[in-house]
């Protein structure tokens, strides 16, 4: 591996990424975000290189952040989302790609509903794939800027213990994060209702916990999941008011942890639920932070998979 | 008018009358004329079986062959290659075709096709509920007299137990066994492959071993109060098995199947493959305990038959994301090879287990005269070679679908000959017409 890029095709997880490639990727996050803060924010690095943002499911914060990251890097953007495109005539996953391709796309940014469907999508094409979320199983890049958050703060990840609260089942926000804090060096703890944890998820190398205010003890960093609310409606707990008693991020349960606690939320917020807004929006919370650093990880990503070492 | 043939040479093996031995087998006439050794050839036309074996026809009873309704899968000419190819002289066919076989015309018209187009003998199950929707109960006798030799919802298990307390009672007046797929789909949920840690890993929704316990532990119940014969279908849970060594020690009449796939794979080949969706499949290959589990009661007896619940799917259905595509796994032309290579080889089982878990016990529970080798039966005969080397090649499968997730495997051991009635179907892996 040259030492400005991954030598990889694709972006599909975290799991499997080395240690250096991640330290890569947040390293080179840290120069692009000074590109963020300037006044003229444009470099000419991806000039004549085209991204597609291919989103099967509703989104704003990730798909505008991989667009602002591709045109800061001057690169050619195109956005398909399920309600402009022939996805709704029925058009399978693979004939929409390959048409993408053969106009000649250099990286496809997807988010699909069903875990895979970013690899089965980097196995039928030649262009870079980057997952920006594939159903249950990961959003690498989310992880990435979760960690990347946590190290400008914290100045490490290696020995940080890092609690992640919700619901861990269906998140493929804790997935990634727990791939990639694992590699890291990080201790890892997931906390939320039994029924919401997977199946064996010990065997991930993750501590667990169904009392939150235990898991807080331990924890450097809290990592807020959004409760996915329809979920309520398969039993798989009981109502949102009890979910906010016993796990929601509420200032009581602030003040009973260590008092530099660091405190992440990958957004969109339910206020009130998962978080409360007097933690949500107080000093200890870095959640607009994530969303900024975000843009910066994705350039890096772009900038590392189309564009480095030439 | 089919000729005389002395299969010469070969390793007999004859579950049905204990024989494991050297021999060789004389057919006239269609039916088995002798078996011993050094038969004399008498103008027969010989057939040199050395280093081979030579076993009863061997019978797949669980199948889906497709046609009516889904032709661009498989119909009964390809899928009856396909099973020719494959060493099996008998296919047992499922009913959930579309329209499903729930009807005595539907059944004679299987018959019909199989006589018009098939190469090997097809023994068709019929719905045990009409359309297969779990509601009312099909004619059990007429289909019995039609020609179907079990009822199945196979795919759409029956979920009232009411239902199928009836179903079983009704059908067993006829003669028929049911073959339930034990599937509690509300504990299976919407579950894409076995639940797991390798379900955890992917992002998978997994579906519990426990989900098809808890229909067999239904069925085990049901046959308790009836008396009635209920088959379970491809078996996949380790407690399953457990259930069913009980029922058995307990003298119900409870048999049971399991699948090639079920027998070689496990959970972690979804992650091996990344998301290949030829791995997919229902019931979902499960873990090592369960894998291991289905082996050791197939050796004991616990597990009465191998069937392949060959699935074929077209790419169309294959080719899309893990979630959207269609269970199934293609099985009649790899199942000899994988089950040599990857049970008897490393002392799994022994050739004479394995021939009767794919011959004598899939006829014997369906009542069916086949699958022996006694003087006067008719002559199917399957004729194995034990240490042929090969790779998997869908492509050259007879089968329309060419779904598995065994391509590119090395495999040692393969149907060298298929003989049915007497006539030789298939020779060296190439079918005749």
């Amino acid at each position: 591996m040259s030492e400005h890029t991954l030598a990889r095709k694709d972006i599909l997880g975290l799991r499997g990424m080395s240690r250096e490639e991640i330290t890569l990727i947040l390293d080179t996050a840290a120069s692009m975000l000074e590109i963020v803060d300037r006044d003229i924010k444009k470099v000419p690095t991806l000039r004549g290189k085209s991204v597609l943002t291919l989103f099967y499911e509703p989104s704003t914060r990730t798909r505008s952040s991989f667009e602002l990251a591709a045109k800061y890097l001057s690169a050619d953007t195109l956005s398909i989302s399920t309600q402009t495109s022939s996805v709704q005539k029925g058009e399978t996953l693979l004939d929409t790609a390959r048409n993408i391709e053969v106009m000649g796309v250099d990286t496809v940014v997807i988010r699909h509903s069903a875990s895979g469907a970013s690899h089965f999508l980097a196995r039928h094409l030649k262009a870079h794939v980057i997952n920006a979320g594939d159903g249950m199983n990961e959003h690498p890049t989310q992880g990435l800027l979760d960690m990347f958050t946590i190290r400008t703060h914290l100045g490490r990840l290696e020995g940080l213990r890092v609690l992640i609260v919700g619901d861990i089942l269906h998140s493929r926000v804790a997935r990634s994060n727990i791939w990639g804090l694992l590699t890291m060096g990080a201790r890892v703890a997931v906390a939320g209702p039994a029924t919401l944890l997977p199946p064996r998820v010990a065997e991930l190398g993750v501590d667990v916990y169904t009392d939150l205010d235990l898991a807080l003890r331990h924890a450097d960093v809290v990592n807020v999941l959004r409760l996915q609310l329809e979920r309520q409606k398969k039993g798989l707990f009981a109502s949102a008011r009890e979910y906010n008693e016993f796990w929601g991020l509420t200032p009581e349960r602030l003040r009973a942890s260590q008092p530099d606690l660091l405190v992440l939320h990958p957004g969109p917020m339910n206020r009130g639920v998962e978080i409360t807004s007097e933690v949500a929006d107080g000093p200890q919370a870095v959640i607009l932070e994530q969303v900024k650093n975000g843009v910066a990880v994705r350039m890096a990503i772009l900038y590392l998979l189309m564009g480095g070492g030439e | 008018m089919s000729e005389r043939l002395l299969i010469r040479g070969g390793t007999v093996i004859d579950p049905a009358h204990g024989y494991h031995g050297p021999g060789d087998v004389l057919v006239d006439n269609g039916v088995i004329a002798a078996v011993g050794v050094n038969l004399d050839a008498d103008g027969a036309k010989v057939i040199d079986a050395g280093g081979f074996i030579v076993a009863p026809g061997f019978v797949d009873m669980h199948v889906h062959l497709r046609e009516p309704g889904e032709e661009y899968k498989e119909d009964i000419a390809s899928g009856t290659r396909a099973a020719a190819a494959g060493g099996f002289t008998s296919v047992v066919c499922m009913a959930n075709t579309r329209p499903p076989i729930d009807t005595e015309g539907l059944v004679r018209f299987v018959l019909e096709r199989v006589r018009q187009t098939g190469v090997v003998n097809v023994f068709p199950v019929a719905a045990i509920t009409r359309g297969l929707e779990g509601k009312e109960l099909t004619e059990a006798g007429s289909l019995r007299a039609a020609g179907a030799v079990a009822l199945s919802d196979d795919g759409h298990p029956v979920a009232d137990a009411e239902l199928m307390r009836a179903a079983v009672q009704y059908a067993a007046m006829f003669g028929l066994p049911v073959i339930d797929h034990c599937q509690d789909s509300s504990l299976s949920a919407d579950g894409v492959m076995h639940q797991g840690y390798w379900s955890t890993v992917l992002g998978l929704r997994g579906q519990p071993g426990e989900a098809e316990a808890l229909q067999v532990a239904r069925d085990v119940m049901l046959a308790r109060m009836t008396g009635a014969h209920i088959h379970i279908a491809h078996v996949s849970s380790r407690h399953s098995v457990e259930l069913i060594r009980r029922a058995k020690e307990e003298g119900l009449n409870i048999t049971a199947e399991v699948t090639p796939h079920h027998l070689v794979l496990t959970d972690a080949i979804v992650n091996d493959m990344g998301y290949d969706t030829n791995t997919k499949t229902n019931p979902p290959v499960r873990e090592e305990a369960d894998r291991r589990a289905l082996r050791e009661a197939l050796r004991d007896g616990v597990i009465d038959a191998v069937a392949t619940d060959h699935a074929p799917h077209q790419q169309d259905d294959k080719l899309v994301e893990y979630e959207y595509a269609a269970p199934g796994i293609v099985g009649l032309e790899t199942a000899i090879g994988l089950l040599s290579t990857e049970l008897v080889e490393p002392g799994w089982l022994d050739w004479g287990r394995l021939v009767a878990a794919m011959s004598w016990a899939p006829a014997r529970l369906l009542g069916l005269r086949r699958g022996t080798l006694g003087v006067g039966e008719m002559a199917d005969i399957t004729i194995i070679d034990p240490a042929y080397r090969w790779v998997v090649d869908p492509q050259r499968f007879y089968s329309k679908s060419r779904n598995t997730p065994f391509a590119g495997r090395s495999l040692v051991g393969r149907a060298h000959m298929t003989i049915v009635a007497g006539h030789v179907v298939m020779q060296e892996g190439k079918v005749l017409e």
